[in-house]
């Protein structure tokens, strides 16, 4: 029998760091408009109108917002949708 | 044009055929500057056999190009340009997905676009890119003026994005059903 090598070493190599999440991180951006952004994050994250339009006017006034986090596959997922909608987008761990 | 409206389960609005030339054009801008970035992808004989593709991990020089596809993250080069790679080549079919589908569905010749939900959102999202080309190139603000002075060389180009912004406007609220203009 055999089993995927990734598999294994990414249990070793990644206890500790699993445990701190990761961030999707929406940028301030000229082009995009502010009803878009809205409606990209209701429609991508299931947000109600409130959390979605709040994350938005926190992107405008404050140059950026937290719309996500969770695990690397879960938030590089979030920010490829993202990316695919157009909105300026990147993810971090704090 | 009027803006979007919603017919049930549909949006439509009617454009001029100009409009829907210009449109056309635009998107059709788009895609041939993507494809030209998929033309850079590395030949590759793995992704030949495993089917799985990979991108390249280096940002496009490219100002327009590199506001479609910015990096996955900051900070560390290495994760942005493995990030890249691995998500490029689908970020760049969809935006080609999205834009092939508004020429599919915006007549050459002017007339009336009905969409479904589905397919309002892939309009989203081909307008978006649109704007953010052009808006790249005509390095617009957060307060960018209406009109410029009309020495301005980027006076035409500048009616044509507010147009655009109008168009993607009106569909969001149609789509949405958010209170419009």
């Amino acid at each position: 029998m055999t089993s995927p090598v990734e598999l294994e070493r990414s249990e070793v190599d990644e206890i500790g760091a699993e445990d701190t999440p990761w961030q999707t991180i929406v940028w301030n951006d000229p082009v995009n408009l502010m009803s878009y952004v809205t409606y990209i994050f209701q429609t991508l994250f299931g947000y109600s109108r409130d959390k979605a339009t709040k994350l938005m006017l926190d992107v405008h006034h404050k140059g950026k917002a937290i719309v996500s986090s969770g695990s690397k596959d879960k938030v590089e997922t979030d920010v490829a949708k993202l990316h695919a909608a157009g909105l300026w987008a990147t993810m971090e761990r704090p | 044009m009027k803006p979007w409206h919603r017919t049930g389960d549909h949006v439509a609005a009617t454009f001029e055929r100009q409009e829907t030339q210009l449109l056309r054009a635009l998107v059709t801008q788009i895609r041939e500057i993507l494809a030209a970035r998929l033309a850079q992808e590395p030949a590759d004989e793995l992704a030949a056999i495993t089917g799985i593709r990979a991108g390249p991990s280096s940002a496009p020089t490219d100002r327009v190009l590199a506001r479609l596809l910015p990096d996955f993250t900051r900070g560390d080069s290495d994760l942005a340009g493995g990030l890249r790679s691995l998500h490029e080549p689908e970020l760049i079919d969809g935006k080609d997905g999205v834009a092939a589908l508004v020429l599919n569905t915006c007549p050459p010749d002017g007339g009336r676009v009905r969409l479904s939900v589905e397919e309002a959102q892939a309009w989203l999202s081909a307008l978006n890119d649109v704007r953010l080309a052009l808006g790249t190139v005509l390095e617009v603000t957060e307060d960018m003026p209406d009109e410029l002075p009309h020495d301005d060389p980027r006076t035409p180009y500048l009616g044509v994005y507010h147009w655009l912004t109008y168009v993607q406007e009106t569909l969001v609220h149609a789509v949405s059903g958010q209170p419009g203009f």
